[in-house]
C-alpha cells in the first residue's frame, strides 16, 4: 500500500536535493522524446548548455532574457508572501513598458542621466498604478484579485495593440510612409538605451542590476521592516492580522501596487535594455508576466533564489532560441522546456510530502486498498 | 476492544487499548483532551481502522471499512459537533442516507416516518417536533435530534462524544435520564466525557485513558472525583481559587459597557442592548450557553466588530467603535476564543507572535524598522517568566501544544500591561496542568489591578475565579449575580432564558 504523508519537518538536504533530481529526471524524460523524435539528445543538451550559458556572449544574451523574469518573479514573490495573488504581472508589465517608453520618446532629446531615471520612475509609477486596480477593489469590493487582475491582463494587451495599430497616438510612428502603412512603435533616441556594466568579460544589463537591488530590498522589506511584519502577519492568518489591529485594507493596496511596480519596472527594462520601442506583440509572445509566477514557485518567493532561477530559465529560453531551426521545430523546443518546468514543479511535493510503501500486516483490518492522503 | 493502537504520523493516539462495555451499561470513557478517547470513539466507528488490535461485536470480530459498516452492527454515534443537514426537517434527516422498510422505493413516506419519529421521541422522553427544519431548533433539541437518529437506525450501542457542553445544566439532567431509559432496556451507551461530576452521576463504570492507554476501569460506585482526577492527570489535582475579591465600591470602574447591540455573522442581533461594568482588579465571568453573544461581546469590547448602538469606555474614555487598534492603545488585551490563527499567526515564530501587537513601538521598531536582537531577548525573557516549553524562541506557533499557545497569547497579553483583558474560554482545550497556571495568570493579573472580563461556557470555571456572574442568552444579560450569592440551578435556569 503506498501512503503519501506530509512531512512533519521540511529536511534541508531536501532543498537541494530534490531540485537536482527533478533536472535529472527532467533530462531523462527530455531524452526519451527527442530519440523518439529522431534527435540526438547529447548533443542536443550539449547545444542548449553552449547557447544558453557557455559560449561567447551566451550568459549577456541570457541576463536580457533573465531581466523581466526576475522582475516579475519579485513581482508575484511580493505579492504571493502575503497570500494576495496577483496574477496581473503580466499586464502590469505592459503598462511599465508603455510608461518608459512614452517618458523616453518625451525626453529623447535629453541627456541619459535624465532619460534613463525618468524611464525607470515611469515603469514602476504605471505598474503600480494598474496593479493598485485590483488592490482597490480587493479592498473595498472584496472582489478576488486573482480574476480581476487575470482579466485586467488582457485590457493592458489590448490597451498596447490599440495604442499602436488601432490610433495615432503618441507612441506610434508617423514620419515616413511605411511605418503610416505598416504600424510601428516610435524608437527611442540613444540617450534613452541603459548601459550594461561589464563584469569578468559579461556584460550585465542595466535592469538586471536593477533587478538585484530590487530583490535585495524585497528581502530587507519582509524580513526587517513594520511594514514586512504586518504583511507576514496578514499572509498567516487575516484574522489574527484584524486582532492586531493591523490595518489589512490598505495593506492589500500597497502590496498590490509594490508588486506591481516589479512588474512594470520589468517593462521599463525590457524597453530600455533590448527593444527601445513599444513592440506590442513582442511583448505579448514572451509573456513574461505568466512566467514570472513560475520563477517566483521554483524560488519558493524567496528574493534571491528569484535570481538565480530567472538566469537559469532565460538561459533555457535564450539557448531554445538558438536549437530551432529546419530540423529542430519550435514546438520540440517547447515540449522540452515545458517538460523541464514539470519536473522542477513536481519535484516541490517531495519536499513536503513523503511516499511511504507499507507491506499490508497480518490483521483482522483489511488493508486499503487506496492511497490516503492524511495531512497532519 | 482489544489491543488497539493507533498512530499518526509523528503521534501514537491509542496504544494496546483494551475496552469493554457491557450490554445494558453506562460507560464512561474519561480522559484529559489529546487522551485519545476521540481517536478510539473515530475506530470504534469506523471512521478509522486500527493500525493493530480487534474490535468485538457481541463476542464476533468485526472489521469495519466505513462508517456504514458500523451502523450496521448497532454502533451509532453522537458527534459533539452534529452532522445534521439544516435546511431539512428533523424527520428527513432521521432518514437520510439510511434505507430500510419506511421507503418504498424512490418516495419518501414523510407520514409513515414522522409517525415513528413521535414514538421514538415519546418513549425516550425527548419531545421534538418531526416537522420541524433543523435550523429552527435550539442546541438541546438538535441533539435529540442526534440521539434520535442513532436510536431510529437501531443502534444497540451509542457513543456520545462530550454531550453536555453545549447544554444548560438542566438540559444536561434530561439526557441522562434519557440514557437511563436506555440502559434500562438493554441498550450499552459509551458517554465520553472530561467531566468528572458528570461521570460520577450518570455512568456505571469508567475507563480512563491518559496519553493513549488504558489507566484502568472502575466501577462508579467504588470510587471517587479526586481518585478519578488522579487517574486522569497523574497526580493529585486542587484547582486554583479566587480570594475574597477586593471591595469594590473603591476601584475605579475600567471598563463600562452602555446599551450595546451589535450584529452577528449572519446579519441577525447577537448583541441586545448589553450594560455591564468592571471595575479594576475585578473579575466579572460572562455564563452563558455557546452561540448567545459571546464571541461578538469580545469583538465589540476589543474593537473587532462595530455596534449597531451603544459605547464602550474604558477606563473614562470611548473607544472608537470597530477600531481594534485603538482599543489596543487603550490598554484593552484579548485572549480571543480561537487561539491558533486569530490570537496568534501559527506560522509566525513564537518570537514574532509575542510582538504581535508592540513590534509598532519602540523599542521593538523604529523608523519602521524592527529589531531583530530586541524581539528575540523578548521572547527569551517571556519564555522564561511564563513558562513556555518550546525548543526555542524561533519555533513556529503553530507546532507547540494548546497549553503553550495560551501561554504565548497571555504572555503577550499581559505583558503590555492592559487595564482590561478580556479572555474567552481561556482554558477551553486545555489539559489539567495548563488550565492551572492560566487561571493563576488570570488571578495573578486582577491582583495587580487589571479588570478582567471572562467569557466561559464553563460554569464551574466561572464560579472558581469570578467576583461577579453575568448570564447572557440570546445577546441579552438575563442578571447580574455576586458569586457568594450565586446557586448553579439559578444560574442555569437564567442560561436557558428562563428568569
Amino acid at each position: 500500500m503506498i501512503r503519501i504523508e506530509r512531512r512533519l519537518t521540511e529536511a534541508r538536504w531536501l532543498l537541494v536535493a530534490v531540485p537536482v533530481g527533478s533536472l535529472i529526471g527532467a533530462v531523462i524524460l527530455s531524452s526519451v522524446i527527442l530519440l523518439a523524435t529522431g534527435h540526438d539528445p547529447l548533443g542536443t543538451w550539449q547545444r542548449l548548455l553552449d547557447r544558453g550559458f557557455l559560449s561567447e556572449g551566451a550568459l549577456s544574451a541570457t541576463l536580457v532574457q533573465a531581466t523581466p523574469l526576475l522582475l516579475t518573479g519579485l513581482a508575484a514573490a511580493a505579492a504571493f508572501r502575503m497570500q494576495t495573488w496577483n496574477i496581473g504581472a503580466e499586464g502590469q508589465l505592459y503598462l511599465g513598458a508603455v510608461g518608459a517608453s512614452g517618458a523616453g520618446i518625451a525626453l529623447g532629446s535629453q541627456p541619459a542621466a535624465l532619460v534613463i531615471p525618468a524611464m525607470v520612475l515611469a515603469g514602476l509609477v504605471t505598474g503600480a498604478a494598474w496593479a493598485a486596480i485590483p488592490g482597490v477593489l480587493r479592498a473595498v469590493f472584496r472582489t478576488n484579485e486573482i480574476i480581476t487582475s487575470l482579466m485586467l491582463n488582457y485590457v493592458a494587451g489590448l490597451l498596447i495593440t490599440y495604442l499602436i495599430f488601432d490610433s495615432q497616438s503618441y507612441w506610434r510612428e508617423l514620419s515616413t510612409f511605411t511605418s503610416r502603412v505598416f504600424p510601428q512603435g516610435k524608437y527611442l533616441s540613444a540617450a534613452a538605451g541603459w548601459p550594461s556594466v561589464q563584469i569578468a568579460g559579461i556584460a550585465i544589463p542595466f535592469g538586471f542590476l536593477l533587478g538585484m537591488v530590487a530583490a535585495a530590498s524585497l528581502w530587507l522589506l519582509y524580513r526587517s521592516t513594520r511594514f514586512g511584519f504586518e504583511a507576514r502577519v496578514i499572509g498567516d492568518s487575516r484574522a489574527a492580522a484584524h486582532y492586531a489591529g493591523i490595518r489589512t485594507r490598505r495593506k492589500i493596496v500597497a502590496v498590490m501596487a509594490l508588486s506591481g511596480a516589479f512588474a512594470g519596472l520589468g517593462g521599463a527594462a525590457e524597453i530600455g535594455d533590448f527593444r527601445h520601442v513599444l513592440d506590442p506583440r513582442g511583448l505579448q509572445q514572451a509573456s513574461f508576466g505568466y512566467a514570472g509566477i513560475v520563477v517566483a514557485a521554483l524560488a519558493r518567493l524567496n528574493p534571491f533564489a528569484v535570481i538565480l532561477v530567472a538566469v537559469l530559465l532565460g538561459g533555457l529560453s535564450n539557448g531554445g532560441f538558438s536549437l530551432q531551426g529546419a530540423d529542430f521545430p519550435a514546438g520540440l523546443v517547447g515540449t522540452l522546456q515545458g517538460l523541464i518546468l514539470f519536473c522542477a514543479l513536481a519535484g516541490e511535493l517531495l519536499v513536503r510530502y513523503r511516499v511511504r510503501v507499507q507491506r499490508p500486516r497480518r490483521s483482522p483490518v483489511h488493508p486499503a486498498d487506496v492511497a490516503t492522503v492524511r495531512p497532519a | 476492544m482489544r489491543g488497539i493502537t493507533k498512530r499518526f504520523p509523528g503521534v501514537v493516539a491509542n496504544e494496546q487499548v483494551d475496552f469493554e462495555a457491557l450490554q445494558g451499561e453506562i460507560h464512561a470513557l474519561l480522559g484529559e483532551n489529546g487522551a485519545g478517547k476521540s481517536t478510539l470513539s473515530n475506530i470504534l466507528t469506523g471512521l478509522y481502522r486500527p493500525d493493530e488490535g480487534e474490535i468485538l461485536v457481541n463476542g464476533q470480530p468485526v472489521a469495519f471499512r466505513s462508517p456504514r459498516d458500523a451502523i450496521a452492527a448497532g454502533i451509532g454515534m453522537v458527534h459533539q459537533h452534529f452532522r445534521l443537514a439544516a435546511s431539512f426537517t428533523v424527520a428527513e434527516n432521521l432518514v437520510l442516507g439510511h434505507r430500510d422498510a419506511a421507503d418504498r422505493g424512490f418516495l419518501l413516506e414523510p407520514s409513515v416516518i414522522e409517525g415513528r419519529v413521535t414514538e421514538l421521541a415519546r418513549r425516550y422522553r425527548m419531545p421534538v417536533d418531526p416537522g420541524a427544519r433543523v435550523w429552527q431548533l435550539s442546541v438541546g433539541e438538535q441533539q435529540r435530534v442526534e440521539v434520535l437518529k442513532t436510536l431510529y437506525r437501531g443502534a444497540r450501542i451509542l457513543i456520545l462524544d462530550e454531550p453536555t457542553s453545549l447544554l444548560t445544566p438542566q438540559e444536561s439532567e434530561n439526557l441522562f435520564e434519557t440514557l437511563r431509559l436506555m440502559a434500562a432496556e438493554g441498550r450499552t451507551v459509551i458517554f465520553i466525557s472530561h467531566k468528572l461530576e458528570e461521570v460520577m452521576a450518570v455512568s456505571r463504570r469508567v475507563t480512563v485513558l491518559r496519553r493513549g492507554k488504558v489507566i484502568g476501569t472502575v466501577p462508579t460506585t467504588e470510587t471517587n472525583p479526586r481518585e478519578l482526577a488522579r487517574m486522569m492527570v497523574g497526580r493529585d489535582v486542587v484547582f486554583t481559587q479566587k480570594k475574597q475579591g477586593p471591595a469594590r465600591a473603591e476601584r475605579e470602574v475600567i471598563l463600562d459597557l452602555l446599551g450595546v447591540s451589535a450584529l452577528g455573522d449572519l446579519g441577525t442581533f447577537a448583541l441586545r442592548d448589553v450594560s455591564l461594568t468592571v471595575h479594576a482588579g475585578e473579575i466579572v465571568g460572562v455564563a452563558g450557553v455557546a452561540g448567545n453573544g459571546q464571541r461578538e461581546l469580545a469583538e465589540v469590547i476589543t474593537g473587532m466588530r462595530r455596534p449597531t448602538a451603544g459605547s464602550v469606555v474604558v477606563a473614562g474614555r470611548p473607544v472608537r467603535p470597530g477600531d481594534p487598534l485603538t482599543a489596543i492603545r487603550r490598554g484593552v488585551s484579548h485572549v480571543p476564543e480561537d487561539r491558533m490563527g486569530t490570537g496568534v499567526a501559527p506560522s509566525l515564530s513564537i518570537a514574532d507572535n509575542l510582538v504581535l501587537k508592540a513590534y509598532r513601538r519602540a523599542p521593538i521598531s523604529t523608523q519602521g524598522f524592527l529589531h531583530a536582537g530586541r524581539i528575540r531577548t523578548n521572547a527569551i525573557e517571556l519564555m522564561r517568566r511564563f513558562n513556555i516549553a518550546a525548543p526555542g524562541p524561533q519555533t513556529p506557533t503553530r507546532l507547540l501544544s494548546g497549553g503553550n499557545v495560551q501561554k504565548v497569547l497571555l504572555a503577550r497579553e499581559l505583558s503590555s500591561r492592559p487595564r482590561i483583558l478580556v479572555a474567552a474560554s481561556p482554558t477551553r482545550g486545555l489539559d489539567v496542568a495548563a488550565t492551572d497556571s492560566v487561571r493563576a495568570l488570570l488571578l495573578e493579573a486582577a491582583a495587580a489591578g487589571v479588570g478582567i472580563l471572562l467569557i466561559s461556557e464553563d460554569l464551574d470555571e466561572i464560579l472558581a475565579l469570578a467576583d461577579r456572574v453575568a448570564v447572557l442568552y440570546r445577546g441579552h444579560i438575563m442578571g447580574v449575580v455576586e458569586r457568594q450569592n450565586a446557586r448553579v440551578e439559578e444560574l442555569g435556569l437564567m442560561m436557558a432564558g428562563a428568569a
